[in-house]
């Protein structure tokens, strides 16, 4: 019996990714097999290689930057830790515009950087992703127990030393699965390498799906280039996994968090420099989209709409997507964390393509529309949700163990008293990252909204479909400030029980 | 040995006043009821916290600015003291080096200390495959191979059962008059001042009320604090 | 949770509640029922005289809208599909789910005669390369001098993959170069800034001044014109011609409403809807409006020479000039 919430979580995410590809695959049965021509061999390339690059970019800047953070206590740093999961709920077209109105040409660096191109790629992804993994490592060095940090300062460990023993064990457990969800994201990005690779030379696998079930209506293909990308994904991640490693339990008395290390002339001054790169990467295409968004702020009922359509679609997939991440963190932990990458190993458009398939063949699309679109975004957002959830969760969950089991405390109750409360922390994080996800989200509100369904990111795409590019603008500036709301309310809500 | 002059640390809610001497080779239990400010005073001692004003000073030197790792003292939590991912010898050496190079009278130094908390033969073993008793036992064995004469110890043995603190508390004794350390410990109870220290400080709303010779203490009459405080716990006798 | 499935039945009990009147279901694309879109009052006036109820499907584009109808097939909830474009009609007859609109097409005023049988026009544009009068005061005359010409000046592309708009400048190319066009695109690939995944990228970058021309409508300028009094932006003329977007309409054949679809598609051709088409869609009306169109209208650059390739070379060819576009600027 042992496990048995997460195994049934994880047979219910093997059929709804089964949902969405069997249906596809039953299409294109029979049909044309050219999938790895040159062109896909190229296209998969290309993938893995801007995916290595961003990652291993966003993995340096993000963990120096979390560090950073972690050490240092300076004005601002309230704000700067919240706005570090503030991309994740933009959609990729906007955060473009807002590193073209710093870096485009009549922006204020212009000609610093080449935009299209690799760099450009770089640039965007790095933008997105570096403050994910920063967010992500210093809510694991926050697991850390005081009593260690205290330890390390009265032993005099070196900062080398500290990273070693102190620091070290704790990210084995978070950096895998997090550089593992960064590479996921960029080898699945789609706008951001379109709009700004220059060419078709920057293709990833996503757009030779998107193009297989699309303009080519060709199922067979899209399957094939699906499973392509499930094999080499779910290869990696097992890859990646490998090196995570089981966790210690150690309970942590309510002790200030107060770190000693990094007291050297150079650790203050990496710090600093890290802390610097961060802000310069992050506040400037924020500032932009500020300064280009307040000029046309126009709330017409149409905003209104979207906004509510916008707040209960993120409502569904935070608790959905989190009662997931809970259960399955109670659960085998390597199969957990791939399976909890689902969304990101199969491309949402053919999880939707099957998915419309099997609803078309039975009630039709427009009574199960709103739960479809719910379900598809807790998929998407359940890497995040488990990202932040499931390592401190393990942890605490382990701790309360021997206790509840001596006192007979179980199921409900244990939940409702013991794990629950003592979760805050982390269950807020989750529930606010996954919320960011659905309130970022284009994809399943365009396949399963027919029009009578508008998010905040639907509209902004309707306002630019008819020219009212400003409009847009205004529009991604209301989403970016509920975003940054729903961030600070979650951040609050963690703090008080830390 | 160990002097607190006007030490002043504010508190959200609370103004802690430190004025306190204790002797070389002196055994002092702290005990008061919680929020009282004795973690904090250990703390502040270590140098994990620094007081908004006056001075701290260690066997003559100030040290009120000096960073933890400067300080001629050892301290012992009530739990994490070993880093899990290390095993048992490699955690008693990180008091010789934090960088882990020993030379051969060092490692003989660490293999002796873990010897005499009675933990030989589990060098090799990981925190997670003792008991807590053991655990505790391991970080003391690091503080001997440390040699520092000051040692601060926070509430280490509640977590034991009753049998197990004793024994714990004696092995401690034992070290402490060997090494002639001298030796504050905060405890929750009031039996384990009475078993091993030579004084009981007694701290409440963040300031040390009473400070006496362990049998003096307990036989104080007019201190209604204290009476609060031990309620029907066993009075020393 | 509880919200959603309140909301769901709500949606439920409006929809059977409507059910009294006849509904014509319609599947466009969603910039056409988006608050800016002439959708909303074209429901209005077909409602007045139809009897009936307009219930609007939107999906992102016409190759979506296609797509849905092929995987839905008999079971499509659509009796009226809007929004199609003639690169697409081929493969969407091919479907056989479309009927005859039985309605005299000649009626529809298109740059070329109409005469699908299935599929009758709403609207049209020319594609046209757009550009900034600040950044660039002398544009090129033709698609020869854009794509030989040299220059520093840079445009943005849509991808074909992905774009309607991007295949329509793939097409032009193609009819332009024929066989030369694989040669013709690498001359180009030095000229063009970036290709992105649609149009409301490519123009979004373009407006942001990222670069001095972009490829859209001949219709585009009338926007900033009207609604923002500018003229900073303007079409130009190419000399060899310009490639042709018609968007069209077709009922579903055997669906409930079918007569009723039939209807519509007259309307389409009437002035209660064809009025809405300039400023609600920016393309210009395929049939007869109540007043002149806006003066901003009669600026726009009117090609002499109208290119088109039949919907049937394209549904044949595309997949192998996509490739070709490909090869051509992947080495």
């Amino acid at each position: 019996m042992k496990h048995t919430g997460a195994k049934i979580t994880l047979a219910l995410i093997a059929c709804a990714i089964f949902a969405g590809l069997l249906p596809v695959a039953w299409l294109g049965l029979g049909e044309g097999e050219k999938a790895l021509d040159a062109y896909t061999l190229r296209v998969i390339a290309f993938t893995l290689w801007q995916a290595l690059l961003s990652t291993a970019i966003s993995a340096l800047l993000g963990v120096a930057a979390a560090f950073a953070l972690a050490r240092r206590q300076f004005w601002g740093r309230a704000v700067l830790v919240r706005l570090l999961a503030l991309p994740m709920a933009l959609p990729a077209i906007v955060v473009v515009l807002g590193i073209i109105g710093i870096f485009g040409a009549e922006g204020p660096l212009a000609g610093l950087l080449p935009l299209y191109g690799l760099t450009g790629i770089l640039l965007a992804h790095v933008f997105f992703n570096a403050p994910l993994v920063a967010r992500l490592t210093l809510s694991a060095l926050g697991t850390i127990p005081p009593e260690q940090l205290r330890l390390a300062a009265q032993l005099g460990f070196s900062d080398g030393a500290h990273l070693r023993h102190v620091d070290w064990p704790v990210l084995r457990q978070a950096l895998p699965g997090a550089l593992l969800l960064v590479f996921l994201l960029c080898a699945a990005s789609f706008t951001i390498v379109l709009t700004l690779g220059g060419g078709p030379q920057a293709t990833t696998l996503e757009v030779a799906i998107y193009q297989a079930l699309r303009f080519d209506f060709d199922p067979a293909r899209a399957t094939l280039l699906a499973l392509v990308q499930i094999v080499l994904c779910g290869l990696l991640g097992l890859g990646v996994l490998r090196f995570s490693s089981p966790i210690q339990a150690q309970d942590a008395l309510r002790l200030a968090r107060h770190r000693y290390d990094g007291q050297s002339m150079t650790a203050r001054l990496q710090d600093i420099l890290f802390i610097s790169l961060l802000v310069v990467l992050l506040l400037p295409p924020l500032a932009a989209l500020v300064a280009s968004g307040i000029m046309s702020l126009s709330i017409q009922t149409a905003f209104f709409t979207a906004l509510a359509t916008s707040l209960v679609l993120a409502s569904a997939t935070a608790i959905f997507a989190c009662t997931l991440a809970w259960v399955m963190a109670t659960g085998p932990a390597r199969v957990s964390t791939l399976a909890s990458q689902a969304g990101l190993i199969l491309p949402p458009a053919v999880i939707a393509t099957g998915w419309f398939i099997l609803a078309s063949k039975g009630p039709g699309l427009s009574p199960v529309a709103l739960p479809l679109i719910a379900a598809l975004n807790s998929l998407m957002a359940l890497p995040f949700a488990y990202g932040a959830l499931a390592p401190a969760l393990r942890r605490l969950l382990k701790s309360h163990d021997r206790l509840c089991d001596s006192l007979e405390i179980s199921g409900w109750n244990r939940l409702r008293r013991i794990d629950l409360p003592s979760a805050k922390a982390p269950l807020s994080l989750g529930l606010a990252m996954a919320a960011l996800v659905s309130l970022g989200d284009l994809s399943a509100i365009l396949f399963f909204g027919s029009g009578q369904y508008v998010t905040l990111p639907a509209l902004i795409y309707q306002q630019m479909g008819s020219y009212r590019m400003e409009g847009a603008m205004g529009t991604a500036l209301i989403l970016a400030l509920l975003s940054f709301t729903l961030l600070w309310a979650a951040e609050r809500g963690s703090e008080r029980h830390a | 040995m160990l002097e607190l002059r006007d030490v002043i640390f504010r508190y959200p809610g609370l103004v802690m006043r430190f004025n306190f001497h204790m002797e070389r080779g002196s055994f002092t239990a702290i005990i008061g009821p919680s929020g009282g400010g004795k973690s904090t005073l250990l703390s502040l001692i270590a140098g994990f916290e620094t007081p908004q004003s006056g001075t701290i000073s260690i066997a003559g030197r100030d040290v009120t600015h000096e960073p933890p790792s400067q300080r001629p003292l050892s301290m012992i939590f009530q739990d994490n003291n070993l880093f899990a991912h290390l095993d048992i010898f490699t955690n008693v050496a990180l008091g010789v080096s934090p960088s882990l190079k020993l030379d051969e009278a060092q490692r003989q130094a660490v293999t002796d200390a873990i010897m005499k908390v009675g933990l030989a033969g589990k060098e090799k073993r990981k925190p997670g495959e003792l008991s807590g008793g053991e655990r505790q036992r391991a970080a003391i064995a690091r503080v001997l191979v440390r040699d520092r004469p000051l040692l601060l110890l926070d509430e280490p043995f509640t977590a034991l059962g009753p049998a197990l603190r004793q024994d714990m508390l004696e092995l401690l004794k034992s070290l402490h008059d060997e090494r002639g350390l001298t030796t504050l410990m905060v405890t929750h109870h009031p039996e384990d001042a009475s078993t091993a220290a030579s004084h009981v400080a007694f701290l409440a709303d963040g300031e040390i009320k009473a400070y006496r010779k362990t049998k003096n203490m307990f036989r104080a009459k007019n201190m209604p604090g204290l009476a609060a405080y031990l309620g029907n716990t066993p009075r020393s006798p | 949770m509880k919200k959603l499935f309140l909301a769901t039945t709500a949606l439920l009990a409006f929809t059977l509640s409507a059910e009294a009147k006849a509904t014509l279901t319609i599947y466009t694309y969603e910039s056409f029922i988006s608050e800016w879109g002439p959708g909303a009052k074209i429901k209005a006036n077909f409602e007045k005289s139809c009897e009936c109820t307009v219930n609007y499907v939107g999906l992102g584009d016409g190759v979506a809208m296609l797509n849905r109808v092929k995987l839905e097939a008999q079971n499509t909830e659509a009796d009226v599909v809007l929004g199609l474009d003639t690169n697409l009609t081929a493969e969407a007859a091919a479907t056989g789910l479309f009927a005859e609109h039985k309605q005299d097409a000649s009626k529809a005023k298109t740059p070329l005669p109409w005469a699908d049988p299935l599929f009758l026009p709403f609207d049209y544009a020319h594609f046209a390369i757009v550009y900034d009068t600040e950044k660039l005061p002398t544009p090129p005359a033709s698609l020869k001098e854009l794509v030989e010409g040299g220059g520093d000046a840079k445009i943005i592309l849509q991808d074909p993959r992905s774009s309607t708009p991007g295949l329509g400048f793939l097409l032009w190319m193609k009819k332009v170069y024929g066989d030369g066009a694989a040669d013709a695109w690498k001359k180009l690939k030095p000229r063009i800034l970036t290709t992105t995944p649609g149009w409301s990228e490519a123009y979004a970058l373009f407006t942001k001044g990222e670069a001095a021309m972009v490829f859209s409508y001949t219709t585009s300028p009338a926007y900033h014109v009207i609604a923002e009094n500018s003229a900073r932006y303007k079409a130009t003329t190419f000399s060899e011609g310009h490639y042709l977007q018609v968007e069209v309409a077709g009922v579903i054949k055997g669906s409930p409403e079918e007569e009723l679809g039939r209807k519509f598609l007259a309307f389409m051709l009437e002035p209660g809807f064809q009025d809405e088409i300039p400023q609600g869609n920016w393309m210009l009306p395929a049939g007869k409006t109540s007043t002149p169109l806006p003066a901003a209208f009669n600026e726009l650059v009117k090609p002499e020479t109208t290119l088109l390739y039949s919907p049937e070379e394209v549904a044949q060819n595309r997949r192998a000039w996509i490739d070709e576009w490909l090869n051509s600027q992947t080495q």
